[in-house]
């Protein structure tokens, strides 16, 4: 067996030209000319971490697109119950909107303190994005409250059911981004930027850009479209 | 306290779960008992259960799925007994007891052995092939792993505690729904489902980032093995679909505890919502479980035709396009839903259009085998039975493509004879053929090869004999999922399955024997130069089993076979290539955050299950503490010096330069 192990080609001819008596279905020099990236071998740490955290994003996003289809397939069944028109409140998904957005600002401005190593920033912003990320999450919450008040609540109709598990489904990610940042500030005060600190506010400053990606699609798709005449 | 949770949960009255539960409960322990007493626990902790090892959680991956395959296979015993008695009688399984057999069984065989198997053959080979040294992310690795053992183990503990689904694997509504199935079997799969499913979601996360973004210098997409090929793509699918399955479990999980309205039959509800969304996960769950064993037989049948994957690049397009088509073909799971004769036709079409990759897959492998030195060993014959069966699988699976034929055949036995054709000829064959080719390399020692081929001739004979009489009673308009029957002509084909269950069984025995056989005759068996079969790529390049750094210096890569080139330049120079300079490795420290995190994972299933809430709310605490520790933990790698590494090396390279003096001599 271990002259197996480094059994020769056929005799004679030079070994590449061997391997294969036809080559045939391959292209011609697929041995030495570098056809694809990947030639300087792996890539450092925070590129890897980053990029993971890309991949995880996508299927998150996955995650809603399926709520949104589920939506969209049931937001005319209201079985003789409330309809979207007669429950949102422009007003209100206005100020919801405006908080979430803004703290994608304060987020951004946390990573900039975070690059320059500037604690004193970096815990005022992340501290203003929580502020604005709880303010949006209480907006939210009154909102609900308000809907099972008027009876409206997810049993009523499977609109309703859409309803609440798309739009809760957002606040739940909110909720453990909220979470996350909580335990990344005090990290940051326990740990100092350290590498892997970084690496991971970074994953949460990618998470917490992502909802608002996707908020903007809930509030397009549920609430403007669902305001419409 | 305690919610749905009472004494009567446990099956006191039916003796058969209570025995089977109890067997498998005694065997448990006693397992723990020896590993305790013994005195193995301290090893198995610090160098397993806590490992972040790819080769080592890879290997943990596999013996799960055997493991679970001995349990998903008494199921099938269970049904094909059931049903040779069953014939104007009542059997000896009660209908209530039936339905959750065949539940546990596709449950378990498709997310608990199929899918362990081929996850635990990526894990194990990926990065060797690459040429790295361990996957993007280490540690969410062991925590996908162990989050997969919280579901197999939640699936399993409802054998005792409870009962399981009825349903069939998949909990169609509104039979799932409170009303039509109030006990906790629906829930005990939602939540292991959705605890595994995260586990696997991790996974694929892993891999397109390792493939992506962690291959060894040189290592251009076109120059990676078939095997990380089909596995990226495996990867891609799972990353696309799992998220699928998870909200599509919510959904039917708020419908179960919350009264939500998605599948019901009252205020709107949608029940063809489940089916649609449910296959929009499940129909790339069949690619996802058999493009990597397609991989693996790429692998094997290069290696053992003796020469390079024909049509390497038709192979990359072809695997990429099932990649794509995957999420194309969904609808046809559901032809009778009524969605009308145009869209039945797109998908009908679809369907088939399938099949062209798959076509041009089969070919390459047959021409790699044209005019090379075939070696028939067992891992061989496994990819060849592979190629016959799986032919005629998929041919079966145009013919259901067909929306027509499909009408006729719908949730008939020929429907289930398709499906275990590619599953069992394709993923099962597949995964066999993977375990014999890498066990070396895992473990230093080759399978012995005639109980390997004995167990591969029980398992093609038991196959056609098991599954080709459910072709013809298919035809004859006999439905799966059958308790009893009064149709005399059903009886012969279901006694010849009968024995085609038995002899499947043979070959199940002949590869436990074959274990045990090798194990005790491992030093005859013992694989001294890391390359058994005169293999191609990366893999045998390093010793077996490989160090944990995998290897010493990164490879650097300059062509499509790299340890072919490799050898073929060794042979060629008479001398192996220069000792390199060695550089001291860090690696990822062990952590037990995996195991930690699906205790707390199991806790919580557990809970919800049972309408435990505060238990829930613990185990959530728990888990979220763990992760905190495992943050703030401030030593995450261990250095490896330069001359640890040397030191292992040399032992590689003199084992390698014994062979190449050998052969030297011998010529």
């Amino acid at each position: 067996m271990s002259a197996a192990a480094f059994a020769a080609p056929a005799e004679g001819a030079p070994p590449e030209r061997t391997q294969d008596p036809y080559r045939l279905g391959r292209g011609a020099g697929g041995d030495d000319e570098s056809t694809g990236h990947g030639a300087g071998g792996p890539s450092p740490k925070h590129i890897v971490v980053g990029y993971g955290f890309w991949i995880f994003i996508l299927a998150d996003f996955v995650t809603f697109a399926t709520l949104f289809a589920a939506y969209a397939v049931l937001k005319d069944a209201t079985a003789g119950g409330p309809t979207g028109a007669q429950l949102f409140e422009r007003g209100h998904v206005a100020l919801e909107t405006a908080c979430l957005l803004m703290s994608s600002v304060t987020c951004g401005l946390a990573v900039v303190a975070m690059r320059v190593r500037n604690r004193f920033w970096f815990q005022a912003a992340m501290l203003a994005t929580a502020a604005l990320g709880a303010g949006f999450l209480a907006l939210e919450v009154q909102e609900f409250a308000g809907l099972v008040a008027k009876g409206a609540v997810p049993s009523r109709s499977a609109f309703l059911s859409a309803l609440y598990t798309l739009v809760g489904c957002h606040g739940l990610h909110v909720s453990v981004g909220l979470l996350w940042l909580l335990t990344m500030m005090a990290q940051v005060a326990a740990k100092g930027f350290r590498d892997d600190v970084v690496r991971r506010t970074t994953c949460w400053s990618l998470f917490w850009h992502a909802l608002d990606i996707v908020w903007v699609g809930v509030f397009t798709v549920v609430y403007l479209m669902g305001l419409r005449p | 306290m305690f919610g749905k949770l009472t004494l009567d949960a446990i099956p006191l009255g039916q003796p058969i779960p209570l025995a089977a539960g109890g067997l498998v409960g005694l065997c448990l322990l006693g397992v723990l008992g020896w590993i305790v007493l013994k005195g193995h626990l301290p090893y198995l902790w610090r160098e397993w259960i806590t490992s972040v090892d790819h080769k080592r959680v890879g290997v943990m991956y596999t013996i799960l799925a055997l493991v679970m395959l001995l349990r998903g296979f008494t199921d099938a015993m269970m049904m094909r007994s059931q049903q040779a008695l069953a014939y104007d009688a009542p059997g000896y399984l009660p209908p209530e007891h039936y339905n959750q057999v065949f539940s546990a069984h596709g449950t378990i065989m498709i997310f608990f052995v199929a899918m362990p198997f081929l996850i635990g053959l990526m894990n194990f080979v990926l990065p060797l092939q690459l040429g790295v040294r361990d996957v993007a992310f280490p540690t969410l690795n062991s925590v996908s792993f162990w989050l997969t053992c919280s579901g197999a183990l939640l699936v399993n503990l409802s054998l005792v505690v409870g009962e399981f689904q009825r349903t069939g694997w998949l909990p169609y509504p509104p039979l799932s729904g409170i009303t039509y199935s109030p006990g906790v079997g629906v829930d005990y799969w939602l939540w292991a489902l959705s605890i595994s499913g995260i586990g696997t979601l991790m996974t694929g996360i892993n891999f397109v980032t390792t493939i992506l973004k962690m291959r060894a210098p040189g290592m251009t997409y076109l120059r990676m093995p078939m095997f990380c090929w089909t596995s990226l793509a495996a990867s891609l699918l799972i990353v696309a679909a799992f998220p699928i399955l998870t909200a599509v479990s919510g959904m039917l999980i708020l419908d179960r505890y919350l009264g939500f309205q998605f599948f019901t039959d009252t205020n709107g509800g949608n029940s063809m919502l489940f089916m649609s969304l449910i296959w929009a996960w499940g129909h790339p769950e069949v690619y996802i479980l058999i493009l990597p064993a397609f991989g693996v037989f790429s692998e094997v049948v290069s290696t053992f035709s003796g020469k390079p994957l024909f049509g390497y690049r038709s192979m990359v397009m072809a695997t990429m396009a099932i990649c794509l088509l995957a999420f194309m073909v969904w609808l046809h799971h559901f032809f009778t839903m009524g969605a009308g004769a145009d869209v039945n036709g797109v998908f009908g079409v679809m369907s088939m259009i399938i099949a062209v990759p798959t076509g041009v897959k089969v070919f390459n492998w047959l021409f790699t085998m044209y005019g090379g030195t075939v070696r028939m060993s067992a891992a061989m014959l496994w990819s060849v039975g592979f190629m016959l069966t799986f032919v005629v699988g998929g041919m079966t699976g145009v013919l259901l493509a067909i929306p027509p034929v499909d009408f006729v055949l719908h949730n008939s036995t020929f429907l289930v004879a398709h499906f275990h054709n590619v599953i069992i000829g394709g993923v099962l064959f597949g995964a066999f053929a993977g375990y014999t080719y890498w066990f070396p390399k895992a473990f230093g020692f080759r399978l012995h090869e005639g109980w390997g081929k004995a167990s591969f001739w029980f398992w093609q004979i038991g196959f056609w004999l098991a599954f080709g009489p459910l072709y013809v009673t298919g035809l004859d308009g006999m439905t799966r999922r059958l308790q009893h029957y009064t149709v005399a002509e059903w009886r012969p084909w279901l006694l010849v399955a009968l024995l085609g269950a038995l002899t499947i069984l043979a070959g199940i025995a002949c590869q436990i024997v074959q274990l045990v056989v090798s194990i005790r005759g491992r030093e005859a068996l013992r694989d001294t130069t890391g390359d058994p079969w005169d293999g191609r790529s990366l893999e045998w390049s390093t010793a077996s089993p490989p160090p944990a750094f995998n290897f010493a210096v990164l490879p650097d890569i300059h062509g499509e076979e790299p340890y072919w080139t490799v050898k073929a330049r060794i042979h060629d120079r008479h001398r192996l290539p220069d000792t390199p300079r060695y550089a001291a490795i860090e690696m990822p420290r062990n952590s037990p955050t995996g195991f930690v995190c699906a205790f707390f994972a199991t806790l919580i299933g557990f809970a919800l299950i049972w309408h435990i809430w505060w238990m829930a709310i613990a185990g959530l605490v728990g888990a979220y503490a763990t992760f905190v520790v495992f943050a703030w933990r401030d030593r995450t790698e261990d250095e490896i010096p330069a001359a640890r590494v040397a030191e292992i090396d040399a032992e590689n390279r003199r084992v390698r330069g014994e062979a190449l003096d050998a052969m030297e001599t011998a010529a």
